[in-house]
């Protein structure tokens, strides 16, 4: 939230008067896109991506933003937004520039919850929304439709309306298909004064459901009891025939020992030696462990890295104000330049379409991912801070104190003094007690 | 005997009365002319009260001028008197060396030469030996003595070998104020002293202290009446205590502790009847069709209702066969489906897990799991991950997946890896329904090895019974309502006797149990159909479920503001952990006071053994915890824990010889090769009894039944301290035969008393009373069969579940056991 406030307001001062965006090029500035892909688990992502421009006045001239409603976003198994300003060159010899803003939001709808159990889609049953009009202000307005035909044989769904026009393009390693529709061309709009674009499938989508990425993980905490552990990650290499390497970062919390040398790799039953290791011991309540290895994952294999560990008992200020929900470990970073299944062309980033920029190519036969694992959540001894534990202070310290003095006078040694002789005044009084036979004083 | 007959005061303050002052002005009286003896009575009345007057003879002392007696001369006298005591007194009394004082006796050999030199003079002699030598006693001490002579030996009176004035003196400044030689006058600092007195013994003889605090605290071997008495009362109580926790003042109303899940203000919107009695049938037609848990269809069923399906199947031989659920090589395929909370990082969970057995049951538990997920899967408020989890083999399935699930292996199953995980799982649900209606709601909580879940997740099972307005029992059993009359209690106390037969059997009832060593909050609710009129069908139950699992869902952190350890009198009613611990304190009182006892008696004995070596020179005597001959122990303790060794690896790796050499199954070779060790043990020689020496042929045993009571005592504080009604049921049984056992006395009674108690025949009483409790009485025979089904599982639920039950009984008490045996028929 904190950085929201500054944020806005950057998007104003850049959106502000005498902005650029009124400057020379006004319909030229705006490009706006919506791509929609199918996900392995069947639910469908949606991703919006405007450059430059994105405020609410546009809601009312119709456009994309059209579709974003609240309610209905939020109603998601994810959604993420960004926002990225940088530079461009107005001219070849960039001798003025223009700031670029570029918006995007990603959304993943639960195609269980919207289609009603079916994984069929309608931009209506997404965004409870048609399009009926292009953005008056955008020099190009397209929805793009990931129609990628995984089964060779058949086709095995098909989009309403059907497109005008298809774009290919490889996508993270694989040759992706899209439909597009162009809002800004006429005819796309006009027949039924709105467009609902429809997927359905033709036969039940669990056969036809796109492959796994080649690399995936998982991790979590093993063992059961409040002393010792094992964080195990299972990074999965579903690449048919090649094998390639992954740098995994772990950071873990100091209050988690981790015991180095049970760190085991394991794949395919066999052990696997990472090529290198770095690690950074935690160092008490100023820097947590830092684990960084070069793992070779085999071809179509399931590599296990797990370490084991210790929890430490805190000082009793240092737990969270809810100790028992127990504590996050962060999620260990993998990044992996996967091996493309088809080779990517080198690409225009001007005339290719937006969502191009979201996926890296580093050069023609890898692709660079970078994953997170999911948060752990690790429960550390906890004492009960309510009435027992005050009980028990309270006990332990009447006990120390009782325990102190009795210790105290057991083993301290007396010994009698003598009583002095006493003064002048007693003597006297002796020497008169003498005389007299009276017992002396 | 000779007596300055202050001994109760003056073995209380330790001080020599003209040093003390005040202190000693009490028997000052009665002491002034040292040896001159008045009476007993008077004494009495002069010590401070809670003195059980250890004293009671008097005797007159032979003057001597005190002046007349060099200090290093000390030791002679003293022993002269004793000598002449002890001759009379055959088993030997108390100090026989130089100077046996007191404390002396113990301290001074070890603390060295001045301690030894010490003239204090108080004996402990055996009022029996002493009373004929000494004559009639002077004074109206005499009624107090004359006990009747059994309690006899256990009598020991402190006596005063007086040496007088100096006698009493110079030791006194010695002992406080370092090697004093002359007799010291001067009486001022030592009465600061007093106290300090009181404690100096502790500083190198523990047994001294011991007694010196005895008196005081009645458990000194001077009141063997009063010990007894106490040790019966302290059972009394443990017992009454047990019986009036289910009275109001000690049972409480059970509230709900946990903030998140405080008011029950949840609409529920479940109402899939229709739909789960669909899929509970489908369910059925599918499992019978294929015999085993339709894994395909429960796999297609639940992703159509939206889930991230997995299967894992796994295998397991069980040790020996299991008769009662007819399975021996078991494998199997368990069935979950997650459902992911949206726009969450899959951090936490909730399980709701359905057991399958093998026969047909069950089915409209899945149903109605399958029905309760396709409602769930269309809510937008889950905020913790959902796994609908329906496992087969009902509890060996739940115990592969918990195992799979949290990537360790405890009991030895083979299984493949799960595939999907939904992080920490915070609480979990069993649910176990066999028909389409239900007259009431049935919930267990006790687990694996008595383990508890916390006592919110069962309050908000009974806050969703109140409002949906279910019927629901504890072990089977009704609510009282009127918990004023007497009614209410009585019928608390029967739920509370299941609850406490039901955990300390340690078995999981019901798979929530497995969940629970894991630090999953769960309980078990198991749908009854009775013949009751009125009758709730799948919706209400669902109801109930979708509320509980919606203030689940609202869990900021893991259940753990309420009680984990408790008893449950009723579903709304509880005893905590603070107020029922008393009742096995009670117990183990008894077995603290016993072990006290034979503690001092053995050191009485301990004295009078090495008093025929005649020679009370320099040497330093063993002190008397060694004196008793520990080597006499190790044998009987060996062959015990051998026995128990033996117990419990014999039988499940002795069944394949057993079956080729008898015509019996391996079940039943387990279960009688069990039952012929446990026999067998009684039958064994333990001891070897000639290392004892002839002198005092009570020893051996004593010592042995010291140790057994240490032993018997720590076990059970420890079983109780983990899973009270187990150490609470054991110590009931154990402890009176346990603290009787001796080889004198009524042996048959005793050995009766002992096998009645020994932990296989509480087993078997534990099945009597837990049918008559459930108004299900068994007759003889069906018990027997019951027992030895029993025994079986016990075995097997050892090494399939990890219970503890059977090697806690073989391992720890059965040879506790078998030492008092060994104790009753000691030769």
């Amino acid at each position: 939230m904190a950085a929201a406030i500054p944020l806005s307001l950057l998007v104003l001062l850049l959106l502000g008067p005498g902005g650029w965006c009124l400057a020379e090029h006004p319909r030229d500035s705006l490009r706006e896109e919506l791509v929609i892909t199918p996900l392995p688990s069947g639910d469908v992502a949606a991703t919006f991506q405007f450059r430059t421009r994105w405020d609410s006045e546009l809601q009312r001239e119709g456009g994309l933003s059209v579709l974003l409603k609240a309610d209905r976003l939020f109603h998601t198994s994810y959604h993420s937004q960004a926002v990225h300003i940088r530079p461009v060159c107005r001219n070849a010899r960039c001798t003025s520039i223009s700031w670029e803003l570029r918006q995007t939001l990603s959304v993943v709808f639960d195609a269980f919850i919207t289609g009603q159990g079916k994984k069929d889609w309608s931009l209506f049953r997404m965004f409870s929304r048609t399009l009926t009009e292009p953005c008056p202000l955008a020099s190009e307005s397209r929805v793009y439709v990931d129609i990628t035909n995984y089964n060779q044989d058949n086709e095995t769904l098909e989009v309403h309306p059907s497109p005008t026009t298809t774009y290919q393009d490889v996508i993270l390693g694989t040759r992706k298909t899209y439909a597009i529709y162009d809002l800004l061309d006429s005819a796309m709009i006009n027949n039924s004064r709105n467009l609902n674009i429809q997927l359905k499938w033709k036969r039940p989508p669990e056969n036809e459901a796109p492959p796994v990425p080649f690399l995936h993980a998982q991790r979590y905490v093993s063992g059961y009891g409040l002393q010792k552990g094992e964080l195990s990650t299972l990074l999965y290499n579903t690449h048919p025939y090649r094998a390639f390497p992954v740098l995994l970062l772990d950071t873990v919390p100091w209050y988690l020992r981790l015991y180095v040398h049970t760190l085991t790799i394991t794949s395919k039953g066999k052990e696997n030696k990472p090529s290198y290791i770095h690690y950074q011991p935690a160092q008490d309540r100023l820097q947590p462990h830092l684990l960084e290895m070069l793992i070779q994952l085999p071809a179509n294999s399931v590599t296990k890295v797990s370490i084991q560990f210790e929890r430490a008992l805190l000082k009793w200020t240092e737990y969270t104000p809810d100790p028992n929900h127990g504590f996050y470990v962060s999620p260990s970073v993998l990044s992996a330049l996967v091996p493309s299944m088809v080779a990517a062309k080198p690409v225009d980033w001007e005339e290719s379409p937006l969502f191009n920029s979201l996926f890296p190519v580093s050069d023609g036969s890898n692709y660079f991912v970078r994953l997170y694992t999911e948060p752990l959540l690790v429960n550390l001894p906890t004492p009960d801070f309510s009435m027992p534990y005050n009980v028990i202070c309270l006990t332990c310290t009447v006990v120390a104190v009782c325990y102190g003095s009795f210790y105290n006078l057991l083993t301290r040694t007396f010994h009698i003094e003598e009583p002095r002789t006493g003064g002048l005044a007693k003597r006297l009084a002796n020497l008169i007690r003498r005389a007299r036979g009276v017992p002396l004083l | 005997m000779t007596s300055d007959s202050c001994g109760p005061s003056s073995r209380l303050y330790l001080a020599a009365p003209d040093q003390l002052g005040l202190l000693s002005s009490g028997c000052g009286a009665t002491c002034l002319p040292p040896g001159r003896c008045t009476a007993g009575p008077t004494l009495l009345g002069a010590a401070p009260s809670g003195l059980p007057n250890p004293l009671t003879s008097c005797r007159l002392h032979q003057h001597r001028p005190p002046s007349s007696r060099p200090l290093l001369w000390a030791r002679a006298p003293s022993a002269l008197d004793m000598r002449a005591g002890a001759s009379v007194s055959g088993t030997g009394s108390a100090g026989e060396r130089g100077s046996p004082g007191l404390t002396g006796a113990a301290c001074g050999h070890r603390g060295g030469d001045w301690r030894r030199e010490r003239v204090r003079r108080w004996e402990r002699v055996r009022s029996r030996a002493a009373l004929p030598r000494h004559g009639p006693p002077v004074g109206p001490g005499s009624p107090a003595r004359a006990r009747p002579p059994r309690a006899a030996p256990q009598r020991a009176a402190v006596v005063r070998t007086g040496l007088g004035e100096a006698g009493t003196r110079g030791p006194w400044t010695r002992a406080a104020g370092g090697p004093m030689r002359g007799p010291h006058r001067g009486p001022g600092p030592l009465q600061l002293l007093a106290p300090l007195r009181l404690l100096a013994p502790f500083r190198s003889c523990p047994l001294e202290a011991l007694r010196i605090s005895g008196p005081g605290l009645a458990l000194g071997s001077g009141v063997p009446m009063q010990d007894s008495g106490f040790s019966v009362l302290s059972y009394v109580a443990g017992i009454a205590w047990f019986l009036a926790l289910v009275f109001p003042p000690l049972t409480q109303r059970t509230y709900m502790s946990e903030n998140a899940m405080g008011s029950t203000m949840v609409e529920e919107q479940f109402a899939g009847g229709d739909r789960a009695r669909a899929f509970a049938r489908d369910f059925a037609a599918h499992r019978k069709k294929s015999g085993a848990l339709p894994v395909a269809w429960l796999e297609r069923t639940m992703r159509s209702v939206g889930l991230e399906v997995y299967t894992q199947s796994f295998s397991r031989k069980l040790p020996f066969p299991d008769e009662t659920h007819e399975r021996y090589m078991v494998s199997g395929t368990n069935v979950y489906g997650i459902l992911r909370a949206p726009r969450a990082a899959s951090t936490e969970s909730l399980v709701l897990t359905v057991p399958c057995g093998s026969d047909s049951t069950n089915s409209q538990a899945v149903g109605l799991l399958l029905a309760l997920a396709a409602h769930f899967r269309g809510q937008i408020y889950w905020a913790k991950d959902i796994i609908f989890l329906v496992t087969e083999h009902d509890l060996l399935g739940t115990e592969a997946w918990l195992e799979a699930y949290h990537d360790v292996n405890v009991t030895g199953m083979q299984s493949s890896p799960l595939q999907g995980r939904a992080g920490a799982i915070q609480a979990a649900v069993a649910l176990e329904l066999s028909s389409d209606v239900v007259t009431s709601l049935d919930v267990a909580v006790e687990g694996l090895n008595g383990q508890l879940p916390n006592l919110d997740l069962l309050n908000l099972f009974q806050t969703f019974c109140q409002k949906g307005g279910l019927l629901c029992t504890l072990q089977g059993k009704l609510q009282p309502q009127d918990w004023t009359s007497l009614d209410g209690p009585l019928q608390g106390l029967q739920t509370l006797l299941l609850m406490v037969l039901r955990q300390a059997s340690g078995r999981p009832h019901g798979s929530h149990g497995l969940f629970l060593r894991y630090r999953v909050e769960a309980l078990t609710l198991r749908g009854i159909n009775s013949f009751r009129q009125y009758k709730y069908d799948l919706v209400a139950v669902g109801k109930a479920l979708e509320g509980m699992f919606r203030k689940l869902n609202h869990l900021l952190e893991r259940l753990h503001q309420s009680f984990f350890l408790y008893l449950l009198p009723g579903l709304s009613r509880f005893v905590s952990i603070g107020l029922y611990m008393p009742a096995v304190g009670f117990l183990l009182l008894v077995l603290g006071l016993k072990a006290l006892e034979l503690w001092m008696q053995l050191h009485e004995a301990g004295m009078g053994l090495e008093e025929p070596g005649g020679a009370p020179g320099p040497s330093v005597p063993l002190p008397p915890s060694q004196g008793v001959g520990l080597a006499s122990l190790v044998a009987p303790l060996l062959i015990s824990q051998a026995m128990g060794l033996a117990l419990y690896v014999l039988p499940v790796l002795g069944q394949h010889v057993a079956t080729q050499h008898f015509p019996v199954a391996e079940a039943e070779a387990v279960v009688l090769t069990l039952l012929a060790i446990y026999a067998a043990g009684l039958a064994l020689p333990h001891n070897t009894h000639r290392v004892v020496s002839t002198q005092a042929p009570d020893r051996g045993w004593m010592a042995l039944k010291l140790v057994a009571l240490i032993y018997l005592a720590l076990q059970l504080g420890c079983i109780a301290l983990t899973n009270f009604s187990l150490g609470f049921l054991l110590a009931t049984s154990m402890v009176p035969a346990a603290a009787l056992a001796k080889p004198h006395g009524p042996r048959t009674l005793y050995a009766a008393l002992l096998v009645l108690t020994s932990p296989a025949a509480m087993l078997l009483g534990s099945l009597f009373l837990w049918r008559e409790l459930q108004e299900a009485p068994l007759s003889l025979a069906e018990g027997w069969q019951l027992f030895l089904a029993a025994l079986a599982q016990g075995v097997l639920e050892h090494h399939t579940y990890g219970a503890l039950l059977f090697p806690l009984l073989s391992l720890g008490l059965y040879p506790c056991w078998l030492l008092f045996w060994n104790v009753l028929f000691w030769k």
